[in-house]
């Protein structure tokens, strides 16, 4: 085990507080530089997918994670983003430009959305940011002049100062791998600044942080700014790497995946939002080769324990309509949230803190050490 | 001018009078107790100076200033601080975290200088972080500063709260029952602590307290309060014997 011994205020202010951070994240910095290289180009579209959906959960984590602020409707917020850079990029705006523009719109598109939130809270805030969703995904379907509606838009390829960006070059991947950092970094800056603190804040008790002079209406309305800006930013990579866009590509379950990104990874933490977004990209190829396979897989089961050809095939023929079946993806996507918030409330980065805490106090570790703490009596009245 | 004031602060819930008419002064540098038996609308005062609530009618003065119709999170930036009777921490926030929370009004720092985390943000969190370090000395709380508010037992997190409302730097600190939930020992040091603020960092108290041997050791003067209405006020021993708040305890 180590021992922190703190001789200075600086020692609580620096992102890494001791040299082991340096090892781990210079590995992981060079493993992922040398990624584009050595693996797959298959590996790396996943990647860069990784890379976008985890930007824009540590923007949802900001406000939802750290200023306790729930929304279902950052698919619209990454519409806003995607679609602004197509319109922009048909004018032949530069990259920088309309990248630019794609966060800082959003960022105020966020704000405007912040003010009527100001008035609820939870499950109300939940529907007020779906209906804002719908209300996104049914412009963007019939402001044709600017959307084209249905059909969708086509986004070009990226060029920077004369230089051509593909979509699956390594200098693309490498684009959305220094984005995400750079948020990440942005992030941990202002959780250890005043601003930062004033969301935990309001998260954990909106008229203690009132009665220490924040103003929470205030801050409510940066956090979904800066949230929105953020998923902007990651709507405009979006954009490029699919390279079509249309409003069905932001429904309601693209808000539903982004919520399981801070689920899953584990809510309050940074950690949480870049591994949840690494779990909900896997989960969707493995999906798609349980829904080819696993009907075939059944009727070789049931035949193995004696079931006759005929029946065996009905019974694939059963499956393969099961996993065919419409809305299927969410129901799965629901099923998991539900188990997590079960058995997993702490999410992935939680059960990695439990086993790395299980090795550091080996053979000491107690299971109680995560459970859940009692919360003392706390007066809902002074909402 | 006295340094706070409240004239005829009322506030109605419906016909229910929380706060009736309610008047009286603090001098600055002054340690003033309300006592009364429960839902005499002592809270309910706190809640109308540090506008939780807007009151049904009436006005607060603070050093000669209407504060009645500032907003709540204004009230800490003139000087005044509180804590909560049922404790209002944050969580899910370590101790140190919660002090420095305490020093949101001395921030002047902007959301892009944050971003970067410039040089003079990392100058102002050293600065913040001093002036925490003399509030956890102060209040003996240094063990526990990277602690979790919400593994941490009742007792402490009632000093912590108090440590939380002092890194503000208050003229004016608002105690809710300050020895509630705490043990014989525990209340000892509060009543210490409660007589420090006022001798060493000159601050004015004005507390809400049921504990009479609390009140009777630190209060230079004592309101009594019942059904939203002064009964008594002066001394803490005048108070005591005075025939209706005697009434009001026990019954006539």
């Amino acid at each position: 085990m180590r021992f922190l011994f703190k001789t200075d205020y600086e020692d609580d202010i620096r992102l890494m507080p001791h040299s082991g951070y340096l090892v781990t994240y210079g590995v992981l910095l060079a493993l992922l530089a040398v990624a584009p290289f050595v693996l797959s180009s298959y590996i790396m579209s996943q990647l860069v997918f990784v890379c976008i959906y985890a930007t824009v959960g540590v923007g949802l984590m900001i406000l939802t994670g750290f200023t306790g602020q729930a929304s279902l409707g950052h698919a619209a917020f990454l519409a806003i983003g995607a679609y602004t850079a197509a319109f922009l990029q048909q004018y032949n705006v530069p990259f920088p430009v309309y990248f630019l523009a794609a966060g800082l719109l959003t960022g105020v598109v966020g704000a405007l959305v912040g003010f009527p939130a100001l008035r609820l809270q939870g499950i109300y805030l939940v529907i007020a940011t779906i209906s804002f969703a719908f209300i996104v995904e049914e412009i963007l379907a019939r402001w044709e002049s600017v959307t084209h509606g249905n059909e969708g838009m086509r986004v070009k390829t990226m060029q920077v100062f004369g230089m051509a960006i593909s979509r699956d070059s390594p200098t693309f991947y490498f684009l959305c791998l220094g984005f995400l950092i750079l948020t990440i970094v942005g992030t941990l800056n202002l959780l250890r600044s005043p601003t930062g603190r004033a969301f935990v804040a309001i998260r954990d008790s909106e008229t203690a942080a009132r009665s220490m002079g924040i103003n929470v209406s205030l801050y409510k309305v940066k956090s979904f700014a800066i949230s929105a800006a953020i998923t902007g930013f990651a709507g405009c990579l979006f954009a490029h790497k699919l390279s079509f866009i249309s409003p069905e590509m932001f429904t309601l379950l693209l808000s539903i995946e982004f919520i399981i990104v801070i689920l899953i990874g584990g809510s309050f933490s940074l950690h949480g939002a870049v591994l949840g977004a690494i779990f909900l990209v896997m989960i969707d190829p493995l999906l798609t080769y349980l829904k080819d396979d696993l009907p075939g897989m059944i009727a070789g089961v049931a035949s193995t324990f004696g079931a006759g050809k005929e029946s065996a095939s009905q019974i694939q023929d059963k499956a393969a309509a099961i996993a065919s079946a419409n809305g299927l993806k969410g129901a799965i996507y629901g099923l998991i949230i539900v188990l997590f918030v079960l058995f997993e409330p702490l999410g992935l980065y939680g059960r990695w803190l439990k086993i790395k805490l299980f090795f550091q106090l080996f053979p000491l570790y107690k299971r109680a050490t995560f459970k859940r703490q009692k919360i003392y009596v706390k007066s809902e009245r002074n909402r | 001018m006295t340094y706070f004031r409240a004239e005829d602060l009322s506030l109605h819930f419906g016909g229910l009078k929380a706060v009736d008419a309610v008047s009286f002064a603090v001098e600055k540098g002054e340690i003033l107790s309300i006592i009364g038996p429960n839902g005499a609308g002592k809270s309910s005062i706190f809640n109308l100076i540090s506008r939780i609530y807007p009151p049904t009618s009436g006005k607060i003065y603070f050093e000669d200033q209407d504060i009645t119709q500032q907003p709540a999170y204004e009230i800490a930036g003139l000087g005044i601080a509180r804590t909560f009777q049922n404790i209002e921490l944050f969580e899910n926030a370590t101790m140190l975290s919660n002090l420095l929370v305490g020093r949101h009004r001395h921030s002047t720092t902007q959301l892009w200088q944050e971003l970067l985390f410039l040089p003079t943000v990392r100058a102002h969190e050293k600065a913040h972080r001093r002036r925490v370090e003399q509030v956890i000395e102060f209040l003996d709380l240094e063990v526990y500063r990277d602690k979790l508010i919400s593994g941490l037992p009742y007792g402490v997190r009632k000093v912590i709260e108090l440590a939380r409302a002092l890194c503000s730097e208050p003229k004016l600190i608002l105690l809710d029952e300050p020895s509630s939930g705490l043990n014989v020992e525990e209340t000892g040091d509060m009543s210490f602590w409660i007589r420090d603020l006022k001798t060493d960092l000159g601050i004015t108290v004005l507390m809400v307290e049921h504990d009479m041997s609390l009140v009777n050791r630190v209060s230079d003067r004592v309101i009594a309060l019942n059904y939203g209405k002064v009964i008594a006020m002066g001394s803490p021993s005048e108070v005591q014997r005075h025939p209706d708040v005697v009434a009001a305890y026990l019954g006539a």
